[in-house]
């Protein structure tokens, strides 16, 4: 399990890593350091006890959701993200495979992947911001398989709150990507 | 002289026979900082010289014009101890021993139909001598537009600055029934003391960054009216409007050039967020930025030859410049871990933008000297966003929470005054203060 995780990790550092050289012309010794940040902030969260453990129950009702049926469409819709961060917390992985295996399994089904953020910041960084968290649920959903036909990212930014209020508990649920079938 | 006058009159005349339909929700004005150092002056009441009553308090407007700057402090009606309406009746003495500097009086005069004429004079009174007098045409329906005219010519006699009160605002304000998802957005201009609003744009779905042409006529927006990003430009005096760009993925920040010939704009269209211009006369669209970072937030500098904006390339935003000849990129911000939405002061001298200290804490509007790199915050409130500055550099307009209603606050660009201008229902955002209207 630890092990998959990992190796998880740095597909997906393998993904920032060839999506990065993709869009710059400029800097490599700053993607460099892009990519590291990418892994240790993946690896922080894995080596948190409580965060692994939820990420196992999770993957145990995961599988036996598997073994029903793939072609069920996932009951966990929204991931959360850190502030300013558009890295997928490794405690989703296991939401993220199960829409995988809905979309491979449905390959009719299309899903629009809505971004956004918290209200602290200024609006169109935001805007950016989220359609980043869009943009790696999309290259994740890709990497398992999914045809990028049945993708597609929008970002709302700031401007569709799931929670009134400034609590950094509200903000912790704002800052998400909404799974709309 | 006199026929330069007249045609800005008319001209300023017209604008107003246009924007004749007038919504409710005007903004209100709080004033939250004042200025001990403000210089006294007094206004007294223009006399009428007409049937019935005005409509409008035109001295009223011209005093709280003035007292808004942070510059001026005006004499409380209830002080004044005569009522003077023209050069013979001013006494200095009496206004020496009010200790005011200056002094405004005048009157109002009906002419024929609507028309008025207003005839008004600006005193010094310690040097004893008029610094100006004048007679200005209106009539009855456009007496704050009058007196906002009047403010402005006041203003830049004592300050040598041009004044900002004819100018006009955008902002967005949006209303959501009760806790559901259902939200109203709207976009408005309204005069630049928050009166005299009027709805651009209504829409079920976001609304935001509008960006004024250099001519005042136009406004460049974001809408998510066809369920994603797109700009939109609209003309002001017609209400029509076209979709400027539809590309997938991000169609934001639009951003005039001084020259009104190009529109600064972020697209993801090549993957990820980056600066494009759009050239409008021949729809040629060149790319800007190359990174793989957030660039975003792109705004011109005074001469047209550089943007400045805002990417996440060192790990968090900050603020940069790119010279759009050489395409030579230089970071500019260094303080805090935070800095966001920059946009130069009309002289290139200083660059005011959303800041949050390395410490974390509140994001503040701050100004960064480009002389010295010193970086001063403005304001104090927690989640301070949008700066916009006022085309004579003297104010900044910027959005605020006050606990979750968003609300307009304008700072001096000298920190030494602060006003709100909140709107009677709904949250009031992304504000941009328009260039001068002639």
């Amino acid at each position: 399990m630890e092990l998959m995780k990992h190796s998880k990790v740095f597909a997906l550092a393998a993904v920032l890593a060839l999506v990065a050289g993709c869009g710059s012309t400029g800097n490599t010794e700053e993607v460099a350091d892009e990519v590291t940040e990418e892994v240790v902030a993946e690896e922080v969260l894995s080596s948190d006890g409580a965060v692994a453990e939820a990420a196992d129950s999770a993957a145990a009702a995961e599988a036996e959701a598997n073994a029903a049926s793939d072609a069920i469409l996932p009951a966990i819709n929204t991931i959360y993200f850190d502030f300013d961060k558009s890295n997928i917390r490794s405690e989703f992985y296991d939401v993220l495979n199960g829409h995988a295996a809905y979309l491979m399994a449905n390959p009719s089904a299309k899903v629009k992947l809505e971004g956004h953020t918290d209200e602290r910041g200024t609006p169109e960084y935001n805007l950016a911001l989220g359609e980043r968290r869009g943009n790696s649920v999309q290259r994740y959903l890709s990497l398992q398989g999914v045809d990028a036909s049945q993708l597609e990212v929008v970002s709302y930014g700031e401007e569709r709150p799931a929670v009134r209020g400034q609590s950094s508990q509200a903000y912790s649920k704002n800052r998400r990507v909404e799974f709309n079938y | 002289m006199i026929n330069a006058r007249h045609l800005i009159t008319t001209s300023l005349l017209a604008l107003v026979l246009l924007l004749s339909s007038l919504a409710q929700a005007d903004l209100i004005i709080r004033i939250t900082k004042g200025n001990d150092q403000a210089i006294p002056v007094a206004l007294v009441p223009f006399m009428w010289k007409g049937k019935g009553s005005l409509n409008e308090d035109v001295a009223g407007v011209i005093s709280a014009n003035l007292a808004r700057t942070g510059l001026f402090r005006a004499l409380p009606r209830e002080d004044l101890i005569s009522l003077p309406t023209k050069a013979e009746e001013v006494v200095y003495r009496d206004w020496r021993l009010l200790k005011v500097n200056y002094l405004v009086v005048g009157s109002i005069e009906a002419l024929e139909g609507k028309n008025i004429r207003i005839r008004y004079e600006l005193f010094d009174i310690n040097r004893q001598e008029s610094l100006l007098s004048e007679s200005v045409a209106g009539n009855l329906d456009n007496l704050r537009n009058r007196a906002h005219f009047i403010s402005d010519r006041i203003y830049e006699r004592l300050t040598g600055q041009k004044g900002i009160f004819s100018t006009r605002i955008a902002y967005i304000t949006s209303v959501q029934k009760g806790n559901t998802m259902d939200y109203t957005y709207r976009l408005h201009v309204a005069d630049a003391d928050g009166q005299k609003s009027r709805t651009i744009l209504t829409s079920k779905q976001p609304l935001l960054s509008p960006s004024w042409s250099p001519d005042a006529k136009k406004l460049a927006y974001v809408s998510f009216e066809t369920g994603r990003q797109a700009i939109f430009v609209q003309e002001l005096a017609t209400g029509k409007r076209y979709q400027l760009t539809n590309f997938k993925g991000l169609n934001g920040s639009p951003a005039w050039s001084p020259d009104g010939k190009k529109i600064a704009m972020t697209l993801s269209r090549d993957g990820n967020a980056e600066i494009y211009i759009y050239h409008l006369d021949d729809r040629r669209l060149t790319r800007v930025t190359h990174h793989y970072a957030i660039d975003t937030e792109p705004s011109w500098s005074p001469d047209g030859k550089s943007l400045i904006f805002t990417s996440g390339r060192s790990g968090g935003p900050q603020v940069y410049r790119i010279n759009l000849l050489s395409g030579e990129e230089s970071r500019l911000s260094f303080e805090g871990n935070y800095n966001a939405r920059p946009r130069y002061s009309p002289d290139g001298r200083e660059i005011f933008m959303v800041h949050r200290g390395s410490g974390g804490g509140l994001f503040s509007i701050a100004a960064l000297n480009m002389d010295t790199g010193r970086m001063r915050i403005l304001s104090t409130s927690p989640l301070d966003e949008s700066p916009s500055v006022a085309p004579n550099g003297a104010m900044v307009i910027y959005a605020l929470m006050i606990g979750e209603k968003g609300v307009l606050g304008v700072v001096s660009t000298d920190g030494r005054i602060q006003y709100e201008l909140p709107a009677a229902n709904g949250n009031v955002r992304e504000p941009a203060w328009s260039p001068y209207l002639n």
